[in-house]
């Protein structure tokens, strides 16, 4: 880009976002790739002023909550502006009475869940990795609470977007029940920021329930793991949550249940839920330590960075999951820890090595997901590691996708590449 | 093109018996559950495989003629309404249920599946299909997927999109896609959403992967009696202002109430100016707390009669006159117009003088049947046809309700869909930039915008049609083959 056009173009990110573009620091890369400016608009309106100028001269753009996700999928094929949520931070509306809430996407998700808790509400989204709610959705982040509530996609009930050509559309509204046009909210969660800028979201809440309490399985072999947690699935208890924790290395495995309703319905369910578990099985008042974090392949408190991936599976087809994992780490050389929804069915893995040995990983769990009947996506890995495998895998309707970018982005402005097919 | 040719070319690739050009024939599916619209498609096709539906829009995409995917015809927003010059390509036909899998709480159904059998199919094992649509005996899952259909209990479950992890869809182009499984969040994006929901403008969707849900282990059910809805409606505020997220919590006033008790004689207690109708579900030590809890709060708030199922039969007699409540209304009026907003819960009140208010000053009775915990209002507006003018007055009645909603937050549908009915309403709630934003959706399925289209989005060809309007009861319901919620 010539000097002329580049200073036409921060003038007029400066002039869309009052003064608010800083020159990128090394502390801005997205992925290996560095971004000239950063801009922190504090409004839609700024965002599609800001996105107005993106499109009139050429420029790339990533948006970028807290930042806590932002190394994941492809880097970006080309980049020019970081766009900073965090000055879409507002707490737009809570309506308690109504169990909903609007909220700017740059909000920080655990802010947001302290402004619930005060009217004994709740988000029904709990990621282990938790920057803004515009991340959360972006990225269709999971955690364990999604058993009892459903993904984030089910709690997004309206939606404002900026498209990449600067036009601002809402969908949705703010009632739970809506089916008045296309669901765009839908089509934006889980889209990484290619299809538009999301810069306000309307929720359904929950409440939190009067009582709640864990029981956790002693450590407990594969075997034996299986038909636990088939009679859980299958059991009429409903769990809020049932996650398991798979060690490194493929040691025995642990179970734990969370039990949330009427304090004094819980005891009832506690012990139908430690019978299940079987011997050994703990009520407690916490959960245990390793509870909605993210698993850790190079031994709990390591410094190494493990790569991480996402993967899924049919709810029968757990033990085969493992099973495929424990021949990823022996084809590989990698060591691997799995944590799971085994109930909804989505699990994320930790692998420890080197961007080949990651890779090799990868394929391998990736070749075996027919068997399991769900998908293998890697969303972090070395340096490198997208040379050696494609992070997202097949995808089922990529045409479908690809045409809906192009009517979407058709300058390819908005994260360009870092998607699946090349989105 | 040429209807005989095109009913040749279609024959050449489905089979002469599949393919109907008769005009009396034809006229079996000029409309769908709303009735006063009404057009004549050019040919039917009763497809009977996902190669057949291909094989039709390959040829449809190819000659640029619009089809219409029909199920089993029960909407209320005019879906599946023929294009004259188009195909309908009629689902009921695909009705078989490829697969029950509980261990993995799946099942694959053909579109053509009736709502209720796949829940019938699958209790014995513990489990059924929670999406309830109060046409549930006769409505296809083909004609939910397309709706995003809701029903009584979907406050606690969810609707169709909640339970919806894969499907088989045939695009516009012709080209067949699988997307989603049996396992949630394939990678890409999420096209079950805009599938779900998007009223068959997208494709024809030929398989359907849902969740199956355990059927819980206990469930109550109380019949409240209020004075009026205010009362009412400030027991329903207390019991989710306590944290309590009934299966179902669901309103009718006294108009609604005498409209049911004329055509079901269901009994509900004499002199109730509202009542409420709650079901708690879930596990037996949980659901008995709770629904004293629920008890209390009726108490509270001026319930003088509570009554509490005691069997199934007594549960199903409380829900008969709740689920009959639109077509009862043909008991007290000649025509009536269903209403499908959706307001904020706690608006419920305001909105509700608001309606009260209108009716009073138009002197057009509205009867009043809703799903309280979400505040999806079915406001029935009632009026004689066959006196000058009142048509007229029901319409402008029916168009200021929904303009409340609006005003309030809301929706003007929140289970019916758009269809041929709401698209002029659409502008009302979103803008132009919003229509426009959809439509590249739109653009992205069928660029040449083949696939039922004049649905969901306004067109110049369908303003200044009238809004929806039932002559008397539902032909269904006046069949036997369904009630109508």
């Amino acid at each position: 880009m010539a000097g002329t056009v580049t200073a036409a173009a921060r003038e007029a990110l400066v002039r869309a976002c009052a003064g608010r573009v800083e020159d990128a620091t090394d502390t801005d890369l997205v992925g290996a790739t560095a971004p000239r400016w950063v801009v922190r608009p504090t409004s839609t309106e700024e965002v599609s002023a800001v996105l107005h100028s993106a499109t009139e001269h050429d420029l790339a753009v990533v948006v970028r909550g807290a930042g806590t996700k932002l190394a994941w999928g492809h880097d970006p094929e080309r980049l020019d502006v970081v766009l900073d949520t965090s000055g879409l931070d507002t707490l737009v509306e809570h309506a308690a009475g109504d169990l909903i809430a609007v909220v700017g996407a740059g909000r920080r998700l655990s802010d947001l869940q302290d402004d619930l808790a005060g009217a004994s509400q709740r988000l029904g989204v709990d990621p282990a990795r938790s920057g803004t709610v515009g991340g959360a959705v972006a990225t269709a982040a999971t955690g364990p609470m999604r058993l009892a509530h459903g993904a984030v996609r089910d709690l997004v009930i309206g939606m404002t977007i900026v498209r990449a050509d600067g036009v601002v559309a809402h969908s949705g509204g703010k009632v739970v029940k809506n089916v008045a046009g296309y669901d765009l909210g839908k089509l934006l969660t889980g889209s990484w920021g290619t299809l538009g800028v999301i810069t306000q979201v309307a929720f359904r809440l929950h409440p939190v329930p009067a009582g709640r309490t864990w029981v956790t399985g002693a450590p407990m072999s594969q075997v034996v793991l299986r038909e636990v947690v088939r009679s859980l699935v299958h059991s009429q208890v409903v769990p809020s949550a049932v996650e398991l924790d798979r060690p490194v290395g493929g040691g025995d495995a642990v179970v734990s249940v969370l039990l949330e309703g009427h304090p004094e319905g819980l005891d009832d369910r506690a012990a139908e839920v430690a019978a299940l578990l079987g011997h050994g099985a703990q009520r407690q008042q916490e959960p245990p330590a390793w509870w909605g974090r993210e698993p850790v392949a190079g031994g709990e408190g390591a410094d190494d960075q493990d790569a991480l991936l996402k993967v899924t599976h049919e709810l029968a087809a757990l033990s085969k999951l493992l099973d495929a994992l424990a021949r990823a780490e022996s084809v590989s050389g990698c060591r691997a820890a799995l944590r799971g929804s085994v109930a909804v069915g989505t699990a994320t893995v930790a692998v420890g090595g080197g961007a080949d040995e990651v890779a090799a990983f990868t394929t391998a769990l990736r070749a075996s997901a027919p068997g399991f009947g769900g998908s293998v996506v890697l969303l972090e890995g070395p340096p490198g590691t997208t040379d050696f495998v494609d992070p997202w895998g097949p995808v089922g309707g990529l045409s479908l996708m690809q045409a809906v970018k192009a009517q979407f982005d058709p300058g390819r402005l908005l994260a360009p590449g870092r998607f699946v097919g090349g989105i | 093109m040429d209807t005989d040719v095109l009913a040749a070319r279609l024959r050449a690739l489905v089979g002469d018996a599949a393919v109907i050009t008769d005009r009396q024939r034809l006229r079996t599916y000029e409309c769908d559950g709303l009735a006063q619209y009404r057009v004549v498609p050019a040919v039917v096709v009763l497809a009977a495989s996902t190669e057949d539906v291909a094989a039709v829009v390959r040829e449809c995409a190819a000659q640029r003629v619009p089809f219409v995917a029909r199920g089993s015809g029960t909407g209320l927003s005019g879906g599946a309404l023929p294009h004259a010059d188009g195909v309908l390509i009629v689902m009921s036909t695909m009705r078989r249920i490829l697969e029950v899998d509980r261990d993995n709480q799946r099942a694959v159904v053909e579109p053509g599946v009736i709502n209720l059998q796949l829940s019938d199919v699958t209790r014995a094992d513990g489990y059924y299909y929670a999406p309830d649509p109060s046409s549930q005996q006769v409505c296809s899952i083909g004609g939910n997927v397309a709706e995003n259909s809701g029903g009584a209990h979907c406050l606690k479950y969810g609707f169709t999109s909640n339970h919806v992890t894969g499907l088989e869809l045939v695009a516009p182009t012709g080209e067949v896609e699988q997307i989603g499984g049996k396992a949630p969040d394939a990678p890409g994006y999420d096209l079950l959403g805009a599938l779900v929901g998007s009223e068959g403008t997208l494709g024809v969707v030929t398989a359907a992967t849902v969740r199956l849900t355990r059927t819980p282990a206990d469930v109550r059910t109380l019949l409240a009696a209020f004075p009026g809805t205010d009362q009412a409606g400030a027991a329903v505020s207390a019991v989710i202002g306590a944290g309590v997220i009934p299966a179902a919590i669901e309103m009718m006033d006294a108009l609604a109430i005498e409209a049911a008790e004329a055509a079901v004689q269901c009994g509900y207690p004499e002199g109730a100016g509202a009542v409420l109708i709650v079901e708690i579900d879930g596990p037996a030590s949980d659901v008995q707390q709770v629904f004293e809890e629920v008890e209390g709060h009726c108490r509270a708030h001026g319930a003088f009669e509570i009554r509490i199922a005691a069997d199934d039969a007594e549960r199903a007699l409380f829900w008969k006159g709740r689920k009959s409540a639109f077509a009862a209304v043909g008991r007290i009026s000649p025509d009536y117009i269903v209403q499908d907003g959706v307001i904020p819960r706690t608006a419920l009140p305001e909105v509700l003088s608001s309606i009260a208010r209108l009716s009073a000053e138009s002197g057009v009775r509205v009867a009043n049947v809703f799903h309280a915990g979400d505040g999806n209002l079915h406001p029935l507006v009632l009026f004689d046809d066959s006196v000058e003018g009142e048509s007229e007055r029901a319409e402008e009645v029916s168009g200021a309700i929904l303009d409340l909603c609006i005003q309030h937050g809301g929706s003007i549908t929140g289970e019916h869909g758009v269809g041929s009915d709401k698209a002029k309403y659409m502008p009302r709630m979103f803008t132009d930039d919003d229509l426009d934003t959809m439509q590249l959706v739109r653009c992205a399925f069928d660029p040449s915008s083949i696939s039922n289209p004049g649905k969901v989005f306004p067109t110049p060809r369908l303003c200044g049609e009238r809004p929806g309007r039932h002559q008397g009861v539902h032909p269904l319901a006046e069949a036997g083959v369904a009630e109508v919620f």
